[in-house]
This record gives structure tokens, C-alpha cells and sequence, in this order.
């Protein structure tokens, strides 16, 4: 939804469908006096990927950080999963969710392999995937002793997208999941997410780009910036 | 997944880093080893002098050893993005920050309080004395350390925030070096060194606590 030049940011999306996993409402962020984001309401499906849409900063990455609770809320938001209040600052709620920003939490100094062993003893692993698997699906088979610092910036995204793969979460926060990778890897953001999808798991991400999500199942939405 | 496992995971993890980064973890004692080797040389040779400097100059050493390396706590965390990690995870933040702070201890504090007291013989103290140093330093560096890094904590976010912690900090680290020498002092005159290290044993409880609360709020600002 399209907002004439100088009006603060929103969102909006049909609301109230009824299989209605992860909804927002009435969202709002200033930065230095200027209203960054406004009366924001959207909603993410069960296995459905949502992909925000706008300039760069227009607000895309800080209302991810909103929702992560990364960013506190400076007025109070409601923000609602499966009709139960979703707090990120509950450890039931958190245990729900991934998030993938700008910077990748990897360590330079550790290997890849050693990454991962981290976030799967950190975070918790999925029963069917392993620290190898993760790293084979991502196309860094071989990279396991390779320390994560000595890569380009595209092999420390996959590795950071095979973190995804690795631990168990029902909704993915991805900040440009598509920055710096190559073709190859951005069909893997694409494989990833449509394995995520199908296992009714939802994804609520960014991109400033014109890539649009090869999946089943998704929806664009567009944030307008709020411009001086 | 429980937070034990957790908690042992962070920890383990920070303490590989701190091995790959050797020199960073050399610096506190490669720093206390050069200073006091100063000392004597701007002072002169005078045996009964150094006696009576060498507490306070072995404590204030060390305390500007920890002051130095807090650089390693949280900056890296904060640049990669693993401090965002560690905040949305399912884990209290309180104890993920003390899991942190005795990482850093024990790469950044811990050498110190095993290489003093062989500073300590080198300025010709008594084995008594000598046993006091590490005893007070062993009590008050995990201390400075939880201190510290509430400082870090707080001034993590800003880009010149090195003035500004020493200036955070420092003032919080007197009753510390005030307690930590008092023993030392105490016991090189013939008295009892008890009281002052129960002071700073209280301190250190007081410290290891509280302190996690402290840092784990100073983190979720920086971040924000």
C-alpha cells in the first residue's frame, strides 16, 4: 500500500483470517523525532512467507528488531500468535522464533563446524539434522575446518542460513536474507524457505532488492520511507 | 536443551576464542610482569622500600591489568552479532552475562593472581605477605571483573567509550584496592589480615550477585 512522500510508514494487511498465526497491531517507532513507523498491522500465516518491501531505511530491519524484542516498543504493541499474546521477552515465546540479521552472530575465529556445535548446544538442535548436514545442505561441504573469518561474505551467510536449518524454531525473523549471496545461494534462501513453509512454519522478512521469494506460498508488503 | 548445557556451551565457546587469540589473553600478565620491573628501576634498589610498595604496587597493576583487558568483554559480541543472539535466546540474560564475565576472568584475571605472587618474591616479600597478595587479589579481581563489566555493558554502544568507562569504573574500583591492601598492609605490620579479606570476600558475593543484573540491563540499551 502506497503512502504519498512525508507520511510516516505503515503497513496494512487484511486482518483476521483465520488460520492466523503471527499477528501485529498498531506497531509504532520514533527515531530523533521523526515517526518511523506507524499504525503497522500485518499478519503471518501459517506456512506462509511474508516479505517487507521498502527503501533503505525505511524502517524494514527496526521492525524486525521490534518484534524480536530486540528494539523495546515505545508505546505498547499487541502482537498475538495463535490468538495468545506473543511477548519476545518471554523464554516461551523465544523459543519460538530465529532471527537473522545484518550481523550473522558468527564467530571469526571459529571454524564452521565449531559455529554451529555452538548454536546447536545454545540454542538447541532439530533431531533430524546434524552439524555435517546443515553444512552440506548450505553448500559448505568441505568448509568444516575452515575458520568462519577467512570466508567471503556469501559463505558466511550460507553459514549463518544453515544455523536456521540446524535449530528448531516456528517462525523466522530473516533481516536480507538475500544480501551477498550469489544465484546459487539465493535458491538455497528459497530451498530453505519453502522446507520451512512446508513444515508450517512461517517467515517474516526483508529485502530492499527485487528478489522475489521462489515458494508456494507468499505475500509482499510494502513500507514506505518517510523522506525529509 | 537446559541452561546448564547452555551456560557450559558460552562458556567453553569464549574460552576457545580467548585460546585462538593468545596474545589478547597474555596481555594482563605480560603487562604486570613489565610495570613492576619498572618500578625498581625508577626507584632504586633501596630492599626496604620496595617492601613497602610492593602490595600497592602489585594491587594497582593488577587493577589497571583488568581495566585494560575489559576491551575483551562484549565489543566483539556487539560487532558480530552474537550479543543480539544471546538476548532473544530462551536463556536469562543474568546468567548468560555471568557465564561472560567468568570467561573473561578466568583468560584475563586469573593469570594475574598466579603470576603476582612470583612478582611478589621478586620484590623480596615474605612468604606470609606473598600468601596474603594472592589471597586478596584472588577475593577482589573477579570483582573488578563483574565491575567492569557493568561499565562495558553501558558504554559497549558507543564508539569512543574507553574514557568514559575508565571514568564509570575507576571509582567503583577504590573499595577494592582500599580493602585488597589493607589486609596486605595489616599483615606485613603483625596484625590480623582477617577483617579486610572478609570486607572483601562480602564485596565479592555482593559483586558476583548483583552485578549480572546490572550488566544484562546495560546490554539490552546497547543493543536497542
Amino acid at each position: 500500500m502506497m503512502k504519498p512522500v512525508g507520511q510516516p510508514a505503515s503497513i496494512a494487511a487484511p486482518a483476521g483470517a483465520s488460520k492466523t498465526l503471527l499477528q501485529v497491531q498498531s506497531l509504532f517507532f520514533q527515531r530523533n523525532q521523526l515517526t518511523i513507523l506507524q499504525n503497522v498491522q500485518l499478519t503471518v500465516d501459517a506456512g506462509e512467507v511474508v516479505l517487507i518491501r521498502g527503501e533503505n531505511g525505511s524502517g524494514k530491519s527496526t521492525l524486525i528488531r521490534l518484534l524480536t524484542g530486540l528494539v523495546p516498543a515505545q508505546e505498547p504493541f499487541e502482537v498475538t500468535l495463535d490468538e495468545q499474546r506473543f511477548d519476545p521477552k518471554d523464554p516461551r515465546c523465544q523459543i519460538q522464533f530465529q532471527y537473522l540479521g545484518h550481523n550473522l552472530g558468527l564467530k571469526d575465529n571459529l571454524t564452521c563446524a565449531e559455529n554451529l556445535k555452538f548454536y546447536a548446544d545454545f540454542l538447541g538442535r532439530r533431531d533430524d539434522v546434524t552439524v555435517q548436514g546443515a553444512l552440506n545442505a548450505c553448500g559448505l561441504d568441505g568448509y568444516q575446518y575452515s575458520e568462519a573469518g577467512r570466508m567471503s561474505a556469501g559463505q558466511r551467510k550460507r553459514l549463518a542460513l544453515a544455523r536456521l536449518l540446524l535449530c528448531p524454531a516456528r517462525i523466522w525473523f530473516l533481516d536480507e536474507p538475500y544480501s551477498n549471496l550469489d544465484a546459487e545461494g539465493i535458491t538455497l534462501v528459497d530451498r530453505l524457505l519453502q522446507r520451512h513453509i512446508s513444515e508450517d512454519g512461517r517467515a517474516l522478512m526483508t529485502s530492499h532488492g527485487t528478489f522475489v521469494p521462489q515458494v508456494s506460498n507468499h505475500r509482499e508488503l510494502e513500507i514506505d520511507g518517510w523522506t525529509p | 536443551m537446559s541452561l546448564p548445557r547452555a551456560v557450559l556451551a558460552l562458556l567453553a565457546r569464549d574460552l576457545r576464542l580467548a585460546l585462538r587469540r593468545r596474545s589478547e589473553m597474555l596481555a594482563p600478565v605480560l603487562f604486570l610482569l613489565m610495570v613492576a620491573t619498572l618500578f625498581p628501576l625508577g626507584l632504586g634498589p633501596d630492599r626496604d622500600l620496595l617492601v613497602t610498595i610492593a602490595p600497592g604496587v602489585i594491587w594497582v597493576i593488577s587493577l589497571l591489568a583488568c581495566l585494560l583487558s575489559l576491551n575483551l568483554l562484549f565489543y566483539a559480541d556487539l560487532e558480530d552479532g552474537t550479543l543480539d543472539q544471546l538476548i532473544i535466546s530462551r536463556w536469562p540474560l543474568p546468567v548468560l552475562a555471568l557465564a561472560k564475565v567468568g570467561a573473561h576472568w578466568l583468560v584475563s584475571g586469573l593469570p594475574v593472581v598466579l603470576v603476582a605472587p612470583v612478582v611478589a618474591v621478586a620484590y623480596g616479600l615474605s612468604a606470609e605477605t606473598i600468601s596474603i597478595i594472592a589471597l586478596s587479589l584472588l577475593l577482589g579481581t573477579p570483582i573488578l571483573s563483574s565491575i567492569g563489566a557493568i561499565g562495558v555493558s553501558l558504554s559497549v554502544g558507543l564508539r569512543r567509550g574507553g574514557m568514559f568507562l575508565s571514568l564509570l569504573v575507576l571509582p567503583l574500583y577504590v573499595p577494592v584496592i582500599i580493602f585488597a591492601t589493607a589486609a596486605v598492609t595489616a599483615s606485613l605490620e603483625g596484625f590480623s589480615p582477617a577483617a579486610s579479606l572478609y570486607l572483601l570476600a562480602a564485596m565479592l558475593v555482593l559483586a558476583v550477585t548483583t552485578a549480572p543484573f546490572a550488566i544484562a540491563a546495560g546490554l539490552r540499551i546497547s543493543v536497542s
